[in-house]
């Protein structure tokens, strides 16, 4: 059923977006959150188990202190209220991936609450986003479903649930409705979850490698006229995950909701979900506020007291934030917004700064990771980090240059095999005998011989019109193969026209 | 010894020191009672599963051990055997529950108690009945088999415990594991005449006891005597990182408490009688045993005064809105996911996994599971949560706060342990609400977590035995041994021996070693 979409920009007009995220971050501890199985991304289906993780009769929960340094953490980074008592409650609902039947999450008494997260968007535009909650959980597994088409339960004739990811500690992240986005809300939850992300890695808690599920997000959207104070009835696309697919989530249902409602229609409370090959949603579950979880408080578990010293201790623990820390790189690399914006969105900060630990200058860093680099990812279609490259390479490649051994050409020769996986910048300028020739007597007879070629050319540089010099050096080059020192070679072609 | 009759009449501690002085091995303790249990398990019932094999490799080892002088830092009651209720978790031992919806299942690891009892070398003689996931007070709520009083075989003998009850009694086995829930191993205990404990809630780990209701349930021993009783808690108790509501404490000086109430001198104890746990409802003949047992307890020096728990009426009703509401939440795994039974919808029915999860859980449940599953989600549903579950919670505390008053004023608390002596069969099956009646003295110590222990305390008109129940301060379950340890001891010397002596055991007749 192909849905009737109102004009993003007519819709943003008519109406006002409500939105709120729900944020899963899957903590990267060596064990589940109540049980000491293993976790380990990509194991054979049904290999990181324990009697507890499989809700073997007679197990019972025993709560991960990491998992709980882990959401202090993160709290503390989001601005929350640690709580000094939390609790665990069960949810209780039926479905296959569950090995209790019930989900041990908090619900009454989270950990973590009000709190709030500063995003910067794409023109350094800041916007707060209050977090209602940031409460600890535990997944549940992963049901395959096998013969229907791509992998959805309808039509499968099968199915197939793998309990290994079944007990790994999530946290969820909660926003408080978001208001006065206007029609920039897309351009803010993507904000927002890239920040979540980059807070989680700063804090070393999750992979948050979206495409790996380490990280998914349910995007709650309600639109109302401009001016109404009134929420309307919003829809939640389940498990979105993508950054790309949270922007597109919100545009898309910003888009559905406006053509419904403007005619005249009603919105339905459901639960919908992202796809990728429609590049639209597609409505699922009717969810009603009946639905019954029966939540109680866990009676395996007991509370979780966190005390002010235990704050404070993992206080002094936190590493500097993704803001903070973009602030200070500035500075130190002494680079103008716009620069460090391309330099953030090409996701190479960390690159940079390894980069120029390892002795290469921010400009030279930088020139690399956003030039050939960035053209190599992208031709390759992987992230920088994935090329066969490292921050080390590249130092000493400009090291090379520094020191006058390269040239530009024979650096970016260099790269490439480096790229290409054949060794260390040392290792393939010995392998290739690169080498820039700077001897006189070679390059005086290369000199010779260009002069010979091109004597209209030597006449205009007699004349003192400098502008065909290029034509000289680049018959040098040719002639060396490339490894001429452009500059001695200039300086050579200057001694003969004096 | 030639006589198996003998041996098995021993009480474990007995058994243990002939074990010790090389009178007797371990192997021949768990032959002694494999015959018994042939000879007994046809009218008896107790059992659900024999593991002959195990616990004769068991025997061995410790018998080996013995040999080679490597006991000395076992426990009192190393070697001596032990029968398991079928709640707890046995590694490569068919566990059920005694319902039809784990038929089949082995478990691929111990429960903490049983590692201990291994570790202790005790021998585990087999797996008991009880009432389906430990839910009744007749264990006539077994999927499998109805387990008889051995008393009076047309009697139950209480539940859900009441295989190791039986056990115990019919001499199938000197000790045995039960949970206690609302009086499960007490209740039994009073009915068939034996000593049954409850811990305080933490003091001995919960991990591999299948899980009826939670902040409810306790492991506790069965035996003959309190002191095997002191010995056997001695045993499993204690602190457990697998288990988050384990207390961490170390086990308190038990068997030193029931051996100096051997001594039968109570001078400044102080006995609280709980007035609300008396009167209508308890039958004549378990009243007057009990009023016998307040006077001798006041002969050995004890003060006996009356206490009152103004809340204690409310508790059989909290009881049930919170026991079904967890046991409603802790049976949802059985849904034939991952183990036991699995049962697929007709072919006219679609076959979805939710589908197949009704069809097994309607097969594989009892009716009274079945009944406590839909009580527990209606009590804890929206909108009806806080006017049952919250409420009950309430009583709960005020439970608490009912028995914290009564320790400012007494050491140690009784009461009769059950209304009734054992029932026939079938008698209250159709009633739930008198059957649950049968735990209105056992449950407000669960509701409350405090230790309480059952002995009997003689017979009553109809020949049936009696309990009566002392109840102590949280963590201090040795209070409860020594007066029970004492009048335990009187008990024997006005009814001449253990009231055992007058039963009749026509399945011991004619055993020889």
């Amino acid at each position: 059923m192909v849905e009737k979409l109102m004009k993003y920009a007519d819709a943003v007009k008519q109406y006002e977006p409500v939105f709120g995220l729900e944020t899963h971050v899957e903590l990267s501890t060596n064990t589940k959150l109540f049980c000491p199985a293993h976790i380990e991304f990509g194991g054979d289906p049904n290999t990181q188990l324990t009697p507890v993780s499989l809700g073997l009769p007679g197990s019972l929960p025993v709560l991960n202190e990491a998992a709980v340094d882990y959401a202090i953490k993160l709290g503390l980074a989001l601005h929350c209220e640690i709580a000094e008592w939390s609790q665990f409650a069960r949810k209780n609902y039926f479905y296959p991936d569950m090995p209790r039947d019930y989900q041990i999450s908090q619900y009454d008494k989270p950990t973590n609450g009000n709190g709030y997260l500063d995003v910067e968007l794409e023109d350094g535009t800041v916007f707060r986003v209050d977090i209602e909650r940031a409460h600890i959980e535990d997944d549940a597994g992963k049901n395959t479903h096998i013969g229907g088409a791509d992998g959805r339960i309808e039509g499968a004739d099968h199915s197939l649930v793998d309990y290994n990811r079944a007990g790994v500690p999530l946290i969820e992240i909660v926003t408080k409705p978001i208001t006065n986005a206007g029609d920039r809300a897309p351009e803010i939850a993507g904000a927002y979850m890239r920040a979540i992300r980059d807070i989680v890695r700063a804090l070393n808690i999750s992979h948050a490698r979206m495409e790996q599920g380490n990280m998914r997000a349910d995007v709650n959207v309600s639109l109302r006229p401009k001016g109404s104070t009134e929420l309307g009835t919003r829809s939640e696309t389940k498990n979105v995950n993508s950054f790309r697919a949270i922007e597109k989530t919100m545009q898309y249902e910003i888009r559905r909701q406006a053509a419904i409602l403007s005619a005249g229609g009603e919105i339905l409370q459901e639960t919908r979900h992202w796809d990728e090959s429609t590049q639209s949603t597609a409505g699922g579950r009717v969810k009603s506020d009946a639905d019954d979880y029966r939540y109680f408080p866990d009676p395996d578990l007991v509370m979780l007291h966190i005390t002010q010293d235990h704050i404070e201790r993992l206080k002094a623990q936190m590493p500097e934030m993704p803001r903070e820390r973009k602030n200070r790189l500035q500075q130190e690399w002494q680079f103008n917004d716009l620069e460090m914006r391309d330099i953030i969105n090409a996701d190479a900060l960390d690159l940079i700064e390894d980069t120029v630990k390892a002795g290469a200058t921010a400009a030279g860093a930088k020139k690399w990771w956003l030039g050939e680099l960035s053209r190599a990812a992208n031709n390759q279609e992987i992230t920088l980090e994935e090329l066969r490259v490292t921050p080390t390479d590249v130092a000493q490649v400009e090291k090379l240059i520094s020191d006058g051994a390269l040239n530009d050409k024979l650096a970016k020769q260099t790269m490439n095999f480096v790229l290409e996986g054949e060794g260390t910048p040392e290792e393939i300028v010995e392998k290739h005998g690169f080498k820039v020739v700077s001897d006189d007597s070679a390059l005086l007879q290369a000199v010779d011989e260009a002069f010979a070629q091109n004597p209209d050319v030597v006449e205009k540089l007699k004349s003192g019109n400098m502008k065909p010099m290029g034509v000289i050096i680049g018959a040098v080059m040719k002639a060396t193969r490339g490894q001429a020192d452009a500059k001695a070679v200039t300086k050579i072609v200057m001694d003969k026209l004096k | 010894m030639s006589e198996v009759q003998e041996i098995v009449k021993l009480s474990a501690a007995q058994m243990a020191a002939k074990i010790r002085s090389k009178e007797i091995s371990s192997r021949e303790l768990v032959e002694a009672h494999m015959q018994v249990i042939e000879s007994a398990e046809p009218t008896i019932k107790a059992f659900l599963k024999v593991s002959a094999d195990e616990a004769l490799a068991q025997a061995d080892a410790f018998d080996q051990k013995l040999s080679r002088g490597e006991t000395q830092d076992l426990p009192e009651l190393a070697g001596v055997p032990i029968a398991i209720k079928d709640m707890i978790v046995t590694k490569g031992i068919e566990t059920t529950a005694a319902s039809k919806i784990l038929e089949g299942w082995i478990p691929p690891y111990d429960a903490t108690v049983i590692e201990k009892l291994k570790a202790a070398g005790m021998p585990l003689l087999g797996k008991t009945n009880l009432d389906e996931f430990a839910q009744g007070s007749s264990t006539e709520h077994s999927a499998y088999q109805t387990t008889h009083n051995p008393w009076n075989t047309d009697c139950v003998p209480g539940g859900s415990g009441g295989g190791s009850a039986s056990a115990v009694a019919a001499f199938e086995a000197p000790l045995a594991l039960g949970t206690d829930t609302g009086g499960s191993i007490r209740q039994p205990g009073a009915l068939t005449g034996t000593v049954g404990v409850k811990p305080t809630y933490g003091a001995v780990s919960r991990f591999g006891a299948i899980a009826m209701a939670s902040s409810l349930d306790q492991i506790g021993p069965v035996s003959r005597t309190v002191l095997d009783s002191a010995l056997l808690q001695e045993v499993i108790g204690g602190n457990d990182r697998r288990d988050s509501t384990s207390i961490p404490m170390p086990v308190p000086a038990l068997a030193q408490a029931a051996r100096e109430g051997m001594k039968r001198d109570l001078k400044g104890l102080k006995v609280g009688l709980v007035k609300e746990l008396s009167g209508e409802g308890f039958q004549p003949g378990v009243e007057a045993r009990f009023n016998e047992s307040v006077k001798l307890l006041e002969a050995m020096g004890a003060e006996v005064v009356e206490v009152s728990c103004p809340h204690f009426p409310y508790a059989l009703g909290a009881y049930y809105i919170i026991m079904p509401s967890e046991v409603s939440s802790n049976l949802a795994r059985y849904d034939g996911m991952r183990y036991g039974l699995r049962v697929m919808p007709p072919a006219d029915v679609p076959q979805t996994a939710a589908n197949m999860m009704s069809y097994t859980r309607e097969a594989g449940f009892g009716d009274e599971v079945k009944r406590r599953i839909i009580l527990g989600t209606y009590a804890l549903s929206a909108g009806y949560y806080d006017a049952w579950y919250g409420s009950a919670q309430k009583v709960r505390t005020l439970i608490i706060e009912d028995f914290n008053k009564a320790f400012e004023q007494v050491d140690v608390l009784i009461s009769p342990t059950s209304p009734t002596t054992a029932f026939h069969f079938g008698e209250k099956m159709d009633d739930p609400v008198a059957m649950y009646m049968n735990d209105v003295a056992t449950i407000p110590a669960n509701l409350a977590g405090v230790p309480a222990m059952s002995i009997p305390s003689g017979l009553s008109d109809d020949g049936m035995p009696t309990g009566i129940q002392f109840i102590a301060p949280q963590k201090h379950d040795e209070v409860l041994y020594k007066p029970a340890a004492a009048l335990e001891a009187a008990l024997e010397e006005s009814w001449n021996g253990p009231i055992w002596q007058s039963m009749n055991t026509p399945w011991l007749d004619g055993l020889h070693k």
